[in-house]
């Protein structure tokens, strides 16, 4: 049995199964289920955007190299061997064009008692969002 | 102030950067708010929206579209001495911006006050994710140095320095972040960053 990456990303987290965890990867049919993009001859797509990618670096056999994946979608990657765990970041591109947007990002959270928020919900109200902590 | 504005098609949203829902019951559960209040043990919300310390407040319009970006504005003046920030004067501008007495900032002020994240503050934010893991995981020696890589990555984001230190033994009300609030001073950096805009 092969071992298995708890992948962080987005958010939330994914079990992926992995052959070598110094060299972490991901199947490469579970590429768009899990991070919704998709391999094409042009590149990585996700809808009508693709990003270009060494195909030759990217694909080996039928799983694709974690590291030149997050190179290419200019994700930070960052793993823990020891643990069996990877955090795949945002790219810091993807998040200052939704900001210069000025579209405000939509999130779903859950009260004390566990129940879903989305600040989506809210539409057509002004809203006052604030992030504060008890530290 | 919700209760005072809640009749003119506005509403709160509080979003707790906690390490879990139980460090903000006890607030939460003595406010009793109307609004929605939130847990954010991921730190999803200062990714999103590029913040890096607390309180920051976000103005968003009808349309779900961003009236003022981040800003540091407590909801009192408790603190005003120790951040120098003055909480009526945003309460003030809030007010008349629900009511549609004043505008909010225009498109293009709005883009000018936001600090967006480079791959630096984006990378910070990886190693934290992956050393909050492991730290919820019981591994708190091989979280450390993803924490302190963070903080190296980017020393200016208190989410994440002030942020875990009770998860890191330190205690965030006092040496730790007095060393870390002496540092800001000194390098220039300061903990809270209010907007420019006001008059």
């Amino acid at each position: 049995m092969s071992p298995t990456l708890t992948l962080l990303h987005d958010g939330r987290s994914d079990e992926i199964p992995v052959a070598d965890l110094a060299n972490p990867t991901i199947p490469a049919e579970a590429l768009e289920e899990t991070l919704g993009w998709d391999l094409q001859p042009e590149g990585l797509c996700r809808g009508v955007i693709c990003v270009p990618v060494d195909q030759s670096a990217l694909v080996r056999g039928d799983v694709l190299d974690l590291r030149v994946l997050a190179g290419a979608l200019q994700r930070p990657l960052v793993t823990d061997e020891k643990h069996a765990v990877a955090s795949l970041g945002a790219s810091h591109h993807d998040r200052g064009d939704a900001l210069n947007s000025l579209e405000a990002p939509d999130f779903t959270l859950p009260d004390l008692d566990g129940n879903p928020h989305s600040l989506s919900d809210q539409r057509g109200k002004k809203v006052l969002l604030v992030a504060y902590a008890s530290w | 102030m919700y209760e005072e504005l809640a009749d003119e098609g506005f509403t709160v949203i509080t979003v707790g950067i906690e390490r879990s829902p139980d460090d903000a019951r006890p607030w939460i559960e003595k406010a009793r708010p109307q609004h929605p209040s939130l847990i954010d043990i991921e730190h999803l919300v200062p990714d999103l929206y590029g913040m890096i310390n607390v309180p920051t407040v976000v103005w968003i319009d009808e349309e779900g579209r961003i009236a003022r970006p981040n800003d540091a504005s407590f909801a009192s003046n408790r603190f005003k001495l120790l951040t120098g920030l003055d909480s009526k004067r945003h309460l003030r501008r809030l007010r008349a911006w629900v009511r549609g007495e004043a505008p909010a900032l225009t498109p293009s002020e709005v883009r000018k006050h936001q600090d967006l994240p480079t791959a630096a503050d984006q990378e910070a934010r990886a190693e934290f994710t992956l050393a909050w893991w492991l730290s919820r995981e019981g591994h708190d020696d091989d979280a450390e140095p993803h924490y302190v890589r963070a903080g190296e990555l980017a020393p200016h984001d208190i989410t994440i320095r002030r942020g875990s230190m009770r998860t890191r033994g330190l205690n965030p009300m006092g040496l730790a972040f007095l060393k870390l609030a002496i540092k800001s001073v000194l390098t220039r950096n300061p903990l809270y960053r209010p907007l420019k805009d006001s008059p």
